[in-house]
Parts: C-alpha cells; sequence; structure tokens
C-alpha cells in the first residue's frame, strides 16, 4: 500500500489531467457559449490525445496509488488506450449531426470528457468504493447525453429510462457490496480475495450475484438487456454510438477485474452465472433483431449478442479467455463505430436522419461507397472470414474449447449463424432492393474518413494488426492472473 | 426481549430494498414514486453499511454510507432534471405514458 502522495499524484495523472481539463472546458464553455463547441470538440480530443501520451509512457508494472484504491496496470492500460479511441471518435463524429438538429450545446464534449473519466476509474478501480464512484460519474453523465437532445419527445424518454434501470443498477450493486464488506470485511479486491481464500460464507455468494446482476444491467447482457434498444433508438445517434462502444469497453474490463481479481476464489460459483447470461445473450440478441426495422434498434440487438461472445471468454476464466476478449472489444469497437458512421451518413433531403431499414434499400446504386462501407461492417459482425471481424470469435471460441466449455463454444457457433441473418439481410436490402427514398449525403468530410478508416481497418488488411493486437491483449490478460 | 442485532438491521434493509425494487416495477402510474423508491433502496443500502460497519468495527463501511449519500443526492439532481424535460416534452409524468418506443 502506498500512502505517497507524490508517487499517487503521478501513478493517477490521467484522471487528474480529465478531470482538470473537463473543469477548463467547462469553463470555457459557459463563456463562450454553444458556439464554442467545434473547439470544445477539439480541445477534447486534444485532452483525449495528451492523457494516451501518458498512458503510453507509464512503466509497466503493477502500480498502487491512493492507498491501495486505485491500481494501474497493463491491463487498465491497454483499455483506456481503447476507451480514449472511442470518446474521440465519439466527440468528433456528433459535429454535423448536432448542428443539424439544432442539438449543437456546448456540453456535449464536456460531458464526454467527465463519462471517459468515469470510465477511466472503472477500469483502474482497486476497490469497490472507487468502482462505485467511476460507475456514477460514468452512469450520470450517460443519462444526461441519453436526453441530449432535449426538445424531442423520444431522446428525453431514452434518458429517463435509462436512468431509471441504470438507478436500479447501483442500487443491485451497492447492495451487493454492502454484503460483500459485511461477509468479507473490507471493500478492497485483494482485501476480499484474501478473505475468500480463508473461507467462503454464503453472504458473500448474495453480494456476488447482486454485484454480478447489476454490472449486467450495465454490460447489457441478458436477462438486464431490456433498456438498450429502447436508449440507442432513442438517444441521438451519435450518443448511442458512443453508449456502444466506450461504455461497453470499461464495464466489461470491470466486469472481468471483479470477477478474478476480487472474486477469483469463487470461480465455480460465477462461472456458472457467467455462462447463462452469455448464452442467452448470444441467442436473444440474434434472435430479437430478426424482426427489427429501425437499425439502431438493430445495432443495439447487435450489441447485446456481442456482449453475449464477449462473456464466453470471461466464463472460460483463463489468461487465454481474458486476452482473446480484450482482442475482441478492440474489434467491436471500431466495427459499431463503422456502422454508426455509416447510419450519420445519410439523412433526407430536408437533413432529417434515416434510421429505417427501407431507408438503405438500393443504397448501392444511390451511394455505392457507402453502401460498400456498410456491407464491409456487416459481414465483419457476422464474423464471415477474409474479414477482421472473424478472427476475435475464434480466438474465443479457442479459449472456450481450451476452458472445456464445449456447450458454450456450440451455443456460439450456433448464435453466429442466427445473427448473419440480419446482418445479411442489411446487406440485401441495399444491394438487391430497388432504391427508395433519395438519400443525401450531408457535409462532413471527416465523417467519411473516419468510416473509410474504420473500414480498411476491419477490411482483410486489417488482419496485419493482429500480431500487435494479440500480443498487447496477452500482455494486459497477464497483469491479472 | 432479545436485544437488536446485526440481523435485525440486515432484515429491516432486505424489506426496504425489496419494497424499494418492487416500487419500481410495480407501480404503474407515476415516475416520481420511481424517484422515490430508488432513494429507499439507496437509503436501505446505507442502512447496511453503517450496521455492518458497527458490527465489523470498522469505519469503512461509513466512510462508503457518506459516499453514498452524496452521489444519491447528484442522482436525485439529474434524474429530476431528466423528468423536467420530459415532461416538457409529453405534458404528462404516468408510468404508462412513456412507451413510445416499444419494450
Amino acid at each position: 500500500m502506498t500512502t505517497d502522495i507524490a508517487a499517487s499524484l503521478v501513478i493517477g495523472a490521467p484522471e487528474i489531467m480529465l478531470a482538470a481539463g473537463a473543469l477548463f472546458l467547462l469553463l470555457l464553455g459557459t463563456f463562450r457559449g454553444d458556439r464554442a463547441l467545434g473547439g470544445l470538440t477539439v480541445g477534447a480530443v486534444i485532452l483525449f490525445g495528451l492523457t494516451a501520451l501518458t498512458l503510453v509512457d507509464d512503466p509497466p508494472g503493477r502500480q498502487l496509488a491512493w492507498n491501495g484504491l486505485y491500481v494501474a496496470d497493463s491491463f487498465s492500460t491497454y483499455l483506456k488506450l481503447l476507451i480514449l479511441v472511442g470518446a474521440s471518435v465519439s466527440a468528433l463524429l456528433a459535429l454535423p449531426h448536432l448542428a443539424r438538429l439544432q442539438s449543437a450545446r456546448f456540453e456535449y464534449p464536456v460531458l464526454l470528457v467527465l463519462a471517459t473519466l468515469g470510465m477511466f476509474m472503472l477500469v483502474s478501480a482497486n476497490n469497490f468504493i472507487a468502482l462505485y464512484v467511476g460507475l456514477e460519474l460514468l452512469a450520470l453523465a450517460s443519462y444526461v447525453l441519453a436526453s441530449f437532445h432535449r426538445d424531442n419527445a423520444k431522446s428525453s424518454e431514452a434518458g429517463l429510462k435509462y436512468f431509471v434501470l441504470g438507478a436500479l443498477a447501483s442500487g443491485l450493486i451497492l447492495f451487493g457490496i454492502s454484503y460483500v464488506y459485511g461477509f468479507a470485511g473490507a471493500v478492497g479486491f485483494e482485501e476480499v480475495a484474501a478473505a475468500l481464500r480463508a473461507g467462503q460464507s454464503t453472504g458473500v455468494l448474495v453480494g456476488l450475484v447482486f454485484i454480478l446482476a447489476g454490472l449486467a444491467f450495465k454490460v447489457s447482457a441478458v436477462p438486464f438487456h431490456m433498456w438498450t434498444p429502447d436508449v440507442y433508438e432513442g438517444a441521438p445517434t451519435p450518443v448511442a454510438a458512443f453508449f456502444a462502444a466506450a461504455p461497453k469497453v470499461a464495464a466489461v474490463g470491470l466486469l472481468v477485474r471483479v470477477a478474478i481479481d476480487a472474486f477469483g476464489g469463487m470461480v465455480g460459483q460465477w462461472q456458472q452465472i457467467i455462462v447463462f447470461m452469455s448464452i442467452a445473450s448470444m441467442l436473444l440478441g440474434a434472435v430479437g433483431a430478426i424482426g427489427q426495422a429501425n437499425l439502431k434498434r438493430l445495432l443495439a440487438y447487435s450489441s447485446i449478442n456481442n456482449i453475449g461472445f464477449l462473456l464466453i471468454g470471461l466464463a472460460a476464466a483463463t489468461p487465454a479467455g481474458v486476452s482473446a476478449m480484450l482482442f475482441y472489444l478492440a474489434v467491436y469497437m471500431v466495427m459499431t463505430l463503422g456502422a454508426f458512421l455509416v447510419l450519420l451518413a445519410m439523412t433526407d433531403a430536408d437533413g432529417r436522419p434515416l434510421e429505417r431499414m427501407e431507408d438503405m434499400a438500393g443504397l448501392v446504386q444511390t451511394r455505392p461507397w457507402i453502401a460498400t462501407a456498410m456491407a464491409v461492417f456487416m459481414f465483419s459482425l457476422a464474423g464471415i472470414p477474409p474479414l477482421f471481424g472473424f478472427m476475435p470469435k475464434l480466438a474465443i471460441f479457442n479459449a472456450a474449447v481450451d476452458a472445456g466449455l464445449y456447450g458454450l463454444a456450440i451455443a456460439g457457433v450456433l448464435a453466429t449463424v442466427i445473427a448473419a441473418f440480419y446482418y445479411l439481410r442489411v446487406v440485401k436490402t441495399m444491394f438487391l432492393d430497388p432504391p427508395a427514398s433519395a438519400v443525401v449525403v450531408p457535409q462532413g468530410r471527416f465523417n467519411l474518413a473516419m468510416m473509410v478508416a474504420a473500414a480498411v481497418l476491419v477490411s482483410p488488411l486489417g488482419l496485419l494488426l493482429i500480431g500487435p493486437l494479440t500480443e498487447a491483449g496477452r500482455r494486459a490478460a497477464s497483469a491479472l492472473f | 426481549m432479545a436485544a437488536i442485532g446485526l440481523g435485525h438491521y440486515l432484515a429491516v434493509s432486505a424489506i426496504l430494498f425489496t419494497l424499494g425494487v418492487l416500487g419500481i416495477f410495480i407501480n404503474r402510474r407515476n415516475i416520481i414514486v420511481i424517484l422515490m423508491s430508488i432513494e429507499l433502496m439507496l437509503l436501505a443500502v446505507n442502512l447496511n453499511f453503517v450496521a455492518f460497519s458497527v458490527a465489523l468495527g470498522d469505519m469503512v463501511g461509513q466512510v462508503f454510507a457518506m459516499l453514498v449519500l452524496t452521489v444519491a443526492a447528484g442522482e436525485a439532481a439529474i434524474g429530476l432534471a431528466i423528468l423536467v424535460i420530459y415532461f416538457r416534452n409529453r405534458g404528462s409524468i404516468a408510468v404508462e405514458d412513456a412507451s413510445m418506443m416499444r419494450g
């Protein structure tokens, strides 16, 4: 345990920078008003870049700070870099969209920075108190972001639903933490793990179940997924893109850390719960998406489905499983952000966003490049081999088979086949159906550039990244075991 | 008359917590009631923390309870703010009306 404040300040530098930066951007925004949105967005991205620099500099190994409440290791560094990428892209892609909908308020980048700070605290938490504060910081910023389009009934309803269910999830997690505290006698992950080695009690098991249920809400795993489609549909599209990318990374990372670090001695108990959630999420995510006409709802079900695949890696509870998860998270984030960038690139002649499946009909004839990019993302999400999306699925199934979880691997392959149906339906609608309404591609060259970059990354060219990504994932996973 | 021990506190807080959860799911009328149920859940958790803290002779639980109180205040503020914009758009805060989107 370190109590040295100077050392803690150095180790916690990324979070401190984000916190100071958020306050600075907020002040700037208050003085300059909504016309500062563009400048603040660029400022937020620069802040994310500087934070990434402090992360890359970090010396290897496991460093504890703030009296053991905070941990920085290669696992947290990997996740934080992913979070920064997701948050930067979400900040940039929103600019043209918010301006079109008369929602261009300067708070957007500030809230993103605050949410990012919350996510950083989540993946670096080494104590249930730090976990709770990080979770709430992320959640409170997310509720506001979901209802950001405040003159829109759907957006405010999405915010309200997200708030009620998110608060319920926080309550469940807290109730679980209180039982773990009472029966293990501590709130630090290491102390809890040590207490579990000395002996397990039913009280801790009750706490574990509540904590897992609450975290399942946050990662939108079945049976606690019901908020996801509504929130994605109602929230502004850039916000939905953000929810699908960065907070998923943080919540999954947190789930892994809590399960392996704090409850590593109870693998037998939580493995069954994770296996159930994984199978249910994969199947429900695949089946639920089939009837969806709204593309944002479809992507929401797709994210539930992908969470199921990710949980396979956790159920394996091996270094190989966790490193496969980390690899999967990186690829998933690129694919899903790409799909949302395509959605953002479609408006009708009046500048209203097009979100329905039939709006995509015959897109290849009017907008061949956008249609091709969407096809790449859909094939990749479906896991069709030459594309990048296939590789992490393979790694995850490998880890499950190595851990002896054959049933889970078979369920995963089945769910992949079912899920391929609706991904391919999108492709079919774009390529084979007669063109529907005129799709206008709005201004925003930068968004198009990001879309092309994402498409190239998940195309077979991206396979060049397998080496460094798996190596980074392996190193990050080894920090936990 | 038995002395009031840890078990009694845990029972009371479990009942309060269950009431809070049920209030969120069974309540069909008013969203303000849902906000109250959320507060009830958090207070039940606080009771747990303080009871455990005293039983263990450890201060961490009370520190945690203070943090939960603070965050709960922030949560309530944001919840009410979202409720206000929701009311402005829809002119109602009945639970049944919050169903523009399926699910």
